[in-house]
């Protein structure tokens, strides 16, 4: 297959015709690489990469961190309570608690020191409480966005405002393809989760969107039915012999009209005609999993045998990376919890807990976490005041912009550590704020790339992922 | 003196030309002058005028670079140093700081700006400031002048004046143009260009012979005649103003505003004068006694983003559908990105924060919420919300007053009734029956969104660093300053939105014209004379050929704004005549065309792609107007984007002729547009967009070679070819080419196909069950073999996948 791309190309092309000519990422990068695996952002670069490959796993909905991984002990006798003025500072609400008391509601849950790092974890995660020194949880998020949509698309796209290149477009834009049969940046989306379908937001394929980028590059999510790629499959009548059959005779009276008309164009077009047959065989090697081992398929736990499950997408993720796709994001939806949420969250943590830590074993018995970043984010934080119910063991939280957690692992990211603080209310961040763009630029640089100099030009401005204030790397993270 | 100009030895002593092009310069000779605009502006803009620019609040050392004169201006003096001295480099500040080996003197700072200026960039400043450091006005903010005489003494080529400025642009870099087209590629070319469609083999025949002088423009004047010329030119205003069939926040709820595009569509067919189509949309509803077509108009206001309601604080959402609409009139009329200035004043520009919120002044004054109605009732269903205009028929007004008569004498009847009588039970039951059945036949009433202003305008505040709850100083509705100053049409001292509309298209504004002409061109040639279609600002492109764009833009106002007028000159240009044919060292020097040494070529439009399988192989319908349709999609693709409450949450395909209508009355799912033209780059309709992008990639192939809908058009005109067409093989392979690509395939791949044909016969006749599978659903003639059709629908497929079929040239 090695050099089928530039059988194609006319040999007189310009390089900049070339750049222009490939898609998918087949060579076309910011960066100036021209070939798979040798895309090291050496014009955009920061330094030498210490990771290639980025998983993120976006948590839709907004997971709650007073229950999960920003422990409050000192919360424990305070339900009910009236939240101190001092220190929600009349920040501005969702419509749904505007004008509500603002009263304190602890977590129900334990935390508990995991690893050798002692850092705390929650009893909701046990499964990832056993990773704790490969994870580094960072405490003190922040966004600018009270909203599902807003938030999820500021998270994905730097922006809250529809319309930008998500944070896979770039990445496959700024430092190219390393594979030929399967695109940069592949999106899966659960098809179902525990936690109730109460309280859900619909994704927009603007969060893999490739905004002012070439759409070359913008996610291709797989679907859980159907053709995993859309359009993959022939068409019934249609057989492997025939497809090639077919592709012969419209290569071959190409090709002649090539001749002719003399645009380079039409050798792309040979080109990608090619991959897309190809993908035909890739795809369907690359969704199937009937050759990992029992051993594999059990450590991501029982739902892995379910299509469209969280923990099968992990493993998909994986069977990805180890492909040399760029970038593969994961969408779980149902962490919306605004009333009930101890009826909700438990179930939400048993689809994720057990399959991201086996995605973090998998990933390093492979040799592959290294230079993999894993990534756990929603879009923004709960609040500690409660909402529906105010009881011990049965309340809600409403949406919080003002701190959140996250985490990361893998590809150069120090394990075993918490950054950042909040305050007693995990209200708002005490040490060390990280930005949503900070965030950005941390993975970038990791990837090796300056996100000052990752830009593209539109509207006038030399867009980029990191917006217009400035970002900072959060060295306090890297090992 | 420590001056030291470190870099220069650096410099190399090449610049570009006037056009920024090497082909066919001299090098010999000087220089080209240096034009502030054209090669000085862009440089000082990307690397200066972030801190050193329009933009008062973050300007650093109170020195701006983006004019000459005035209190901060280059010229001023500092500590007894200009920052530029004119005609002295030694003596300018600036020319040192971009030069110096010393880091922390070095501009701009590595810190804030990684990129320093390259040799050729302190060239071009170099050369700038000794010939006397000139400032200009920014050349879309000068209104454009008419230079068409300049050419009148030009000789030969084409008689238009669109042929002499690009043959004298030609000549400067020592190309010729190309020959013209032959008629096959000529017709198929403007049909596909002025409909959307592709010409069928009867009207090819027609224009082959048609040997009598005026034949092109006789077709010509045919093709814009046709109602599928506004269906067409329809579709990229939808672009451009974000048209689609949901709200596009959070649920994604049905709303429908095809009434906006039949408007549209009626528009470009009547060939309504643009300044008008342009304040009908701005302010339809400020019009005298406005007609319903005007008031459909005013719908434009109502194609923003909308978010459900009890999810944002109202005012967010008031606020952000305001700024929607600010942004959209900027990219769409003005070429202008004002969206850019809401938080801060224009970093590039001469916009102001405070001018975009003087005209979110003329757009915050909607009379009707600011977000999605609950989920019942019949604005729900029908996807509309207030303000609306109801047109109900005869039946429906007489049915609604039967119904409302009846439920007021329930009412009365109720109401006279003891508190604990008998029949109060069923009377209550059956008013709220009667409500229900009212509600049902509201439903079905046409319902038209349009704008409506409040009596009592709201007032509009500057939003500090662009936030909606941070209110700074109070604004009045007003236009930009560098720009033509508003006027009222009654020389009040509060202007309307009517007033906006009339100041857009007003003689003096001097971007209308030229955004507009700028895309109707784009149509045609494939990218514009100013290529950046969407920003006519300072980091725009500079126009390619400037004589050229001011010329239409002013011959396009002074024709009355009549677009089909523009259209024709474009099309009937022995420019837009000529081959595409080229040497592949063409395309690879100027891949995009930009000199215009030959026709255009490229890639098909998503939509015309998907109308031109369905219109060669005989099954596309013909109905105009209407609601927008569902056409099948792989099942099950919204499921990842729809919540249990979204109104549609699961894709229903339509049956029989809605699935055979043209692509612009596809129904558009702004969380996940259809994909069969969002592969083609369609957009998804959240932002508006002057122009799509090209791309060329697998995914393309795929649904190309594997849409079902597709494979069975082919297998549809296979039928045909079988069935009506020619018995032997030869023939009939000519006869479906020519269908689906307008031409006659030479002898090589002729044969290619031919063979291809043959042995995809043996193929099936090896395996019937894969021949059945494909003829699934047909019942054949007697003399017809499943094998054959399948083979002729996979050559049929074929020739739909091949380049020229999916391009136009």
């Amino acid at each position: 297959m090695t050099g089928s791309i530039h059988e194609e190309q006319n040999p007189s092309l310009s390089r900049r015709q070339f750049l222009r000519a490939t898609s998918m990422g087949l060579g076309a990068t910011a960066a100036g690489a021209l070939l798979p695996g040798s895309a090291t952002a050496d014009l955009v670069g920061s330094g030498l990469p210490k990771a290639k490959r980025v998983i993120f796993l976006f948590m839709a909905g907004a997971p709650s961190q007073l229950d999960l991984f920003d422990h409050k002990p000192g919360l424990a006798d305070q339900l009910g309570e009236p939240l101190p003025g001092s220190v929600s500072q009349g920040q501005r609400v969702t419509a749904m608690t505007r004008g509500s008391e603002q009263l304190v509601v602890p977590s129900m849950y334990g935390f508990r020191p995991a690893g050798k790092s002692g850092v705390e974890w929650s009893e909701l995660l046990p499964h990832l409480s056993r990773q704790a020194d490969k994870i580094c949880v960072v405490k003190s998020m922040r966004t600018n966005a009270i909203n599902h949509d807003p938030g999820k698309t500021f998270l994905c796209t730097g922006s809250e405002i529809a319309g930008r290149a998500s944070m896979g477009s770039w990445l496959s834009y700024g430092l190219g393809t390393m594979n030929r049969d399967l695109p940069d940046f592949v999106v899966l989306n659960s098809a179902f989760w525990t936690g109730g379908t109460r309280n859900v937001q619909g994704l927009y394929s603007r969060l893999w969107g490739s905004g002012y980028l070439p759409s070359k590059h913008q996610g291709v999510a797989f679907q859980t039915a159907g053709d995993p790629v859309l359009f993959l499959s022939n068409p019934d009548g249609v057989d492997e012999a025939v497809r090639r059959r077919m592709l012969d005779a419209v290569r071959d009276v190409n090709r002649s009209h090539q001749q002719i008309a003399g645009d380079p164009e039409i050798g792309t077009t040979i080109a990608q005609a090619e991959m897309a047959f190809r993908m035909q065989t890739s795809v369907p090697e690359l969704t199937d999993l009937g050759r990992e081992p029992k051993s594999v398929l059990d450590l991501y736990g029982p739902e892995v045998h379910k299509p469209g499950s969280f923990a099968r997408n992990c493993l998909l993720a994986r069977r990805m990376i180890e492909r040399d796709v760029r970038f593969v994001q994961l969408f779980h939806r149902g962490w919306d919890h605004h009333s009930i949420l101890p009826k909700q969250l438990p179930g939400q943590c048993f689809d994720v807990d057990q399959p991201s830590a086996a995605l973090l074993v998998d990933l390093e018995r492979r040799g592959l976490l290294d230079d993999t970043i894993v990534v756990f984010a929603g879009e923004f934080g709960r609040t500690v005041y409660g909402q529906g119910k105010l009881e011990r063991e049965n309340y809600g939280r409403d949406h919080h912009p003002r701190c959140f957690s996250v985490w990361l692992a893998g590809g150069g990211i120090q394990g075993g550590m918490t950054y950042g603080e909040t305050d007693d209310f995990s209200y708002n961040v005490v040490r060390d704020p990280v930005e949503v763009r900070d965030l950005h630029a941390t993975m970038l640089h990791l990837l090796g790339v300056d996100h000052r100099r990752l830009t593209f030009p539109f509207q006038g401005l030399d867009q980029k992922l990191t917006g217009v204030e400035e970002a900072r790397v959060i060295h306090g993270i890297l090992g | 003196m420590r001056r030291t100009t470190a870099k220069l030895g650096l410099v190399a002593l090449f610049v570009p030309g006037p056009t920024g092009l090497a082909a066919g310069q001299d090098r010999t000779e000087e220089p080209a002058p240096v034009d502030f605009n054209r090669d000085v502006r862009p440089i000082l803009a990307e690397h200066c005028f972030a801190c050193h620019g329009p933009d008062g609040a973050d300007r650093k050392a109170r020195l701006r670079l983006d004019v000459g004169g005035g209190e901060d201006g280059a010229y001023r003096e500092s500590a007894g140093t200009a920052a530029i001295a004119p005609g002295s480099l030694d003596d300018s500040e600036v020319w040192y700081r971009v030069t110096t080996e010393f880091e922390d003197e070095l501009m701009p700072p590595p810190e804030v700006h990684p990129e320093p200026l390259d040799p050729g960039e302190l060239e071009i400043v170099k050369r700038w400031i000794e010939k006397g450091a000139q400032y200009a006005d920014h050349w879309a903010f000068v209104p454009p002048v008419n230079r068409a005489a300049d050419f009148d003494a030009q000789a030969g080529w084409g008689k238009g004046t669109i042929d002499r400025f690009v043959l004298a642009s030609l000549q400067a870099e020592g190309l010729a143009p190309a020959a013209q087209a032959d008629r096959r590629t000529l017709i198929r070319r403007a049909t596909l260009d002025l409909t959307g469609l592709p010409p069928t083999p009867a009207e090819i025949e027609a224009f082959l012979s048609d040997e009598a002088p005026g034949a092109y423009e006789r077709l010509v004047d045919g093709l814009l005649a046709r109602p599928q010329y506004g269906e067409h030119m329809a579709r990229f205003w939808l672009d451009l103003v974000r048209f689609a069939d949901t709200n596009g926040v959070h649920h994604d709820h049905f709303r429908d505003l095809s009434p906006y595009r039949d408007y549209v569509i009626r528009s470009f067919n009547g060939d309504l004068p643009y300044d008008q189509f342009v304040t009908e949309q701005l302010a339809g509803d400020l019009l005298p006694e406005p007609t319903p077509d005007q008031l459909a108009a005013s719908g434009f206001h109502r194609l923003h983003l909308v978010i459900d309601v009890g999810t944002m604080l109202p005012e967010e959402s008031l606020s952000r559908n305001t700024i929607d609409r600010v942004t959209s009139f900027g990219t769409a009329f003005l070429g202008l990105t004002l969206q850019c200035a809401v938080c801060h004043d224009h970093k590039y520009d001469p916009i102001r924060q405070k001018d975009v919120f003087q005209l979110y002044a003329f757009f915050n004054n909607l009379d009707g919420p600011p977000e999605t109605g609950r989920r019942k009732g019949p604005d729900f269903q029908r996807g509309v919300q207030p303000p609306y205009r109801r047109y109900p028929t005869e039946t429906q007004t007489s049915l609604l007053a039967q119904l409302d008569k009846a439920s007021e004498a329930a009412e009365a009847e109720l109401a006279g009734l003891e508190e604990d009588h008998a029949d109060r039970e069923a009377l209550d039951e059956e008013i709220l029956r009667l409500g229900e059945e009212r509600d049902a036949v509201e439903a079905g009433v046409r319902a038209v969104m349009v704008m409506r202003e409040r009596s009592e305008p709201r007032p509009a505040f500057i939003f500090e660093r662009g936030a909606y709850d941070q209110l700074g100083d109070p604004v009045e509705r007003d236009t930009p300053a560098f720009l033509p100053p508003l006027e009222t049409a009654d020389g009040s001292a509060a202007p309307t939105r009517l007033d906006l509309a009339r100041w857009v298209v007003a003689q003096d504004n001097p971007l209308t014209a030229r955004v507009a002409v700028n895309r109707f061109w784009q149509q045609f040639f494939g990218v514009g004379l100013v290529k950046t279609a969407e920003d006519f600002g300072t980091r725009g492109e500079w126009p390619r050929h400037l004589g050229l764009l001011d010329h239409l833009a002013v011959t396009f106002r002074e024709s009355g704004w009549s677009v089909k007028t523009l259209v024709r000159r474009i099309v009937t240009s022995e420019t837009y005549r000529q081959s595409s044919v080229a040497p592949t060292e063409a395309f690879v020097s100027d891949p995009e065309n930009r000199l215009l040494a030959r026709g255009s070529r490229f890639r098909l439009d998503a939509e015309v792609i998907r109308d031109q399988i369905l219109a060669t192989s005989g099954l596309l319908s013909p109905k105009m107007f209407g609601k927008s349709v569902k056409p099948p999609q792989p099942l099950g693709i919204w499921k990842a984007v729809s919540l249990p409450d979204s109104y549609p949450r699961i894709f229903e395909a339509d049956e029989g002729e809605a699935v055979r209508r043209r692509s612009v009355y596809t129904f558009w799912k702004r969380a996940l547009a259809p994909p069969q033209l969002t592969i083609l780059n369609a957009p998804n309709r959240e932002s508006c967009v002057a122009r799509r992008e090209r791309t060329n990639t697998p995914l393309q192939a795929l649904l190309l070679m594997n849409e079902e809908e597709f494979l069975k058009a082919a297998r549809h005109l296979a039928m045909s070819a079988l069935e009506e067409g020619p018995e032997d093989p030869e023939s009939r392979l000519n006869w479906i080419y020519e269908r689906v690509t307008a031409r006659l395939p030479d002898p090589s791949v002729h044969t290619t196909l031919l063979t291809a044909a043959q042995d995809l016969e043996d193929m099936y006749r090896n395996a019937p069950p894969l021949a059945d599978e494909l003829c699934e659903g047909l019942v054949l003639a007697p003399d017809m073999h499943a094998a054959e059709l399948a083979a002729w629908t996979m050559v049929t497929s074929a020739i739909q996948n091949l380049d020229v079929t999916r391009t136009r040239d």
